[in-house]
């Protein structure tokens, strides 16, 4: 552990009137419409919504990889106009480098830095071990479970030590069990490296276990819907998922998130002809009966 | 996930050979399977050639298996023989590697820039459906010496797929981990490094493979027209000089040749790209 450096508090994200289209054929695709979130330093913060509503859109563009058609993105005051080590990401496909062994993976960032090879190593070490993952150093991505990879995908975007970290979905195609596994491992490395966290996914669940502050958008064009803060203590306990505390924020989100969906989903189901079913797709009764 | 504790005490000599005997059982069967194959290939050729047997096809004046045989223990103490050999490998040494260090950068520079792509790709697709044997009479003009344009046909025969693989290769390159590199701080350079040419190294190979196969082609048919050396010279030189039987040492020493050739090339791959070992 004495190998990580534990830096200073940092990492405000700030996004400012934020809106993104897309071009294509029938004109401009605005996935993001008027969204102003931030994170501060050292806090984790969730955001969930209904497919499509454009949850990645908005990371990426926190990362670096898309351009905001109006509105700035800031991290720590400074514009953000491309990728940078300084925001790790973790995406939702298991991007490790196939030809790269574990350890090269988690080594890759600090080669990029210019740390020379018996430190880098070192960090690397330290770092697997701290996941657990020493045993797995030498193998080939391949030869890992899904788990495995995403935990490696983690701990190789924080081994740059970034002011930030940004999630999509990332345990998006695991298994119940390993989720909630993940979810502490990703806990624990997080309080002790006091980076800010910004998360994105579409279970209710893992977003209040794991967050201090949940945003939830509406469907596309996406916008901030809510703003809900998760008063639960820390360190979380897999039993807090059972108090009445966390089962009404539950019921709030829930609801909050339903409702959208269904919005999403309305046009899909008046494009397929179903609104010769009846169902009112817009009131809350639909939400009531599904 | 649990690392596999180790064994009490290490497994008798029987228990190991049954256990190789069990994960290797498939390879043994196919090895097995294959000799027999073989064997029987010769026995047919054997019998169809000491029978003369003329139906529609004629095999009165082939070669049997034995003469072809005694032609060969004859011709490995011949330095000609030898030296036509070792001239063939020469001009594929030179021709293949040739098209291998122009063909493979260029598939990866074109995959990478549009531009480069835009200006080189019509000219690539326009000459690419050419033989290579069709370049014979012009490269013979090119060429100051017979030995240039054999290489230089060679060359041409194994250009085209080993850069047509490479610039496959470079499309088909996973985007999310250009993204992650970038996110971890790679500039251009090393995301053509680390990102573009490894994922790119099992098309190239591919390419490397099948450039191979067509260097053989090519290099045999040149030296069939135009050589005074070669392999391919020396089997249709066999002919002329009705040496029935070293015409099928001479296309057994071309097959032999190309397997090995191409066996060089996999286990080049396996050295390089350790992570698609099984
Ligand atoms: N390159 C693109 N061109 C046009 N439209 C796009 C493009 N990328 C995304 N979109 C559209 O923008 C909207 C937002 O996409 P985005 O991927 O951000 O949604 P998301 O909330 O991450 O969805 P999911 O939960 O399915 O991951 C979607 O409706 C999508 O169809
Ligand atoms: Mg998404």
């Amino acid at each position: 552990m004495s190998e990580v450096v534990v830096k200073a508090p940092q990492g405000h994200i700030e996004v400012k009137n934020f809106s993104l289209s897309y071009d294509s054929i029938e004109g401009p695709v605005e996935a993001v419409t008027d969204t102003q979130i931030h994170v501060k330093p050292g806090e984790f913060v969730s955001i969930v919504g209904p497919s499509g509503c454009g949850k990645s859109t908005l990371l990426n563009a926190v990362a670096g990889f898309l351009k905001p058609t109006t509105g700035i993105v800031t991290v720590d005051g400074e514009k953000v106009n491309g990728p940078s080590a300084e925001r790790g990401m973790v995406f939702q496909q298991y991007s490790l480098f196939p030809w790269k062994t574990v350890r090269e993976n988690v080594e890759f960032g600090l080669k990029m830095r210019g740390m020379p090879r018996s430190q880098r190593e070192r960090a690397a070490r330290t770092l697997l071990g701290l996941a657990g993952l020493e045993a797995f150093e030498k193998h080939y991505p391949e030869k890992l479970s899904g788990g495995m990879k995403q935990r490696v995908g983690i701990v190789r975007a924080l081994a740059t030590g970034p002011k930030v970290l940004l999630l999509d979905e990332p345990f998006g195609a695991l298994d119940a069990q390993t989720r909630v596994i993940m979810q502490q491992i990703l806990t624990n490395m997080w309080q002790r490296l006091k980076i800010s966290v910004l998360f994105v996914t579409h279970d209710i669940d893992e977003a209040i276990f794991l967050s201090d502050r949940v945003y939830c958008m509406t469907a596309r064009p996406g916008s901030i819907k809510a703003e809900i803060p998760i008063p639960l203590e820390r360190p979380r306990q897999q039993s807090m998922m059972m108090s009445s505390e966390f089962l009404g924020l539950r019921r709030g989100l829930m609801s909050l998130i339903r409702e959208e969906s269904i919005k999403a989903m309305g046009g899909e189901l008046n494009d397929m002809g179903m609104q010769g079913l009846n169902i009112e797709l817009h009131g809350h009764s639909l939400a009531d009966v599904i | 996930m649990p690392a596999s504790t180790p064994p009490a005490s290490p497994p008798s000599f029987s228990t190991l050979t049954l256990r190789w005997y069990r994960l290797n059982r498939g390879g043994l069967r196919a090895t097995a399977i294959g000799i027999i194959s073989l064997l029987a290939f010769l026995l047919v050729w054997h019998l169809l050639t000491t029978y003369r047997v003329v139906f529609f096809v004629r095999f009165t004046n082939v070669p049997s298996p034995l003469a072809v045989y005694a032609s060969f223990t004859k011709a490995i103490h011949d330095p000609k023989f030898l030296l036509h050999v070792l001239l063939s490998c020469r001009r594929i040494f030179f021709g293949f590697s040739l098209a291998a260090i122009v063909a493979v950068p260029l598939g990866l520079i074109m995959g990478r820039f549009k531009v480069v792509h835009e200006i080189i790709f019509p000219v690539a697709e326009v000459l690419r459906p050419i033989p290579a044997i069709a370049w014979v009479p012009m490269a013979i003009m090119l060429w100051p010496t017979n030995e240039q344009s054999i290489v230089y046909i060679t060359f041409l025969g194994s250009f085209f797929p080993i850069l047509v693989n490479t610039l496959h290769g470079m499309s088909l390159v996973d985007p999310v981990l250009v993204r992650a590199a970038q996110c971890l701080g790679a500039r251009e350079r090393s995301i053509f490094r680390d990102v573009y040419f490894p994922a790119s190294l099992p098309h190239i190979f591919t390419g490397l493979t099948v450039g191979m196969g067509v260097a053989w082609v090519s290099l045999i048919a040149a030296e069939m027209i135009s050589g005074q050396y070669g392999i391919g010279y020396f089997t249709w030189e066999a002919y002329s000089l009705v040496q029935y039987a070293d015409i099928a040492l001479g296309m057994i020493a071309i097959g032999v040749l190309g397997l090995g050739s191409s066996m060089l090339i996999r286990g080049a791959g396996q050295l390089v790209m350790p992570w698609r070992l099984k």
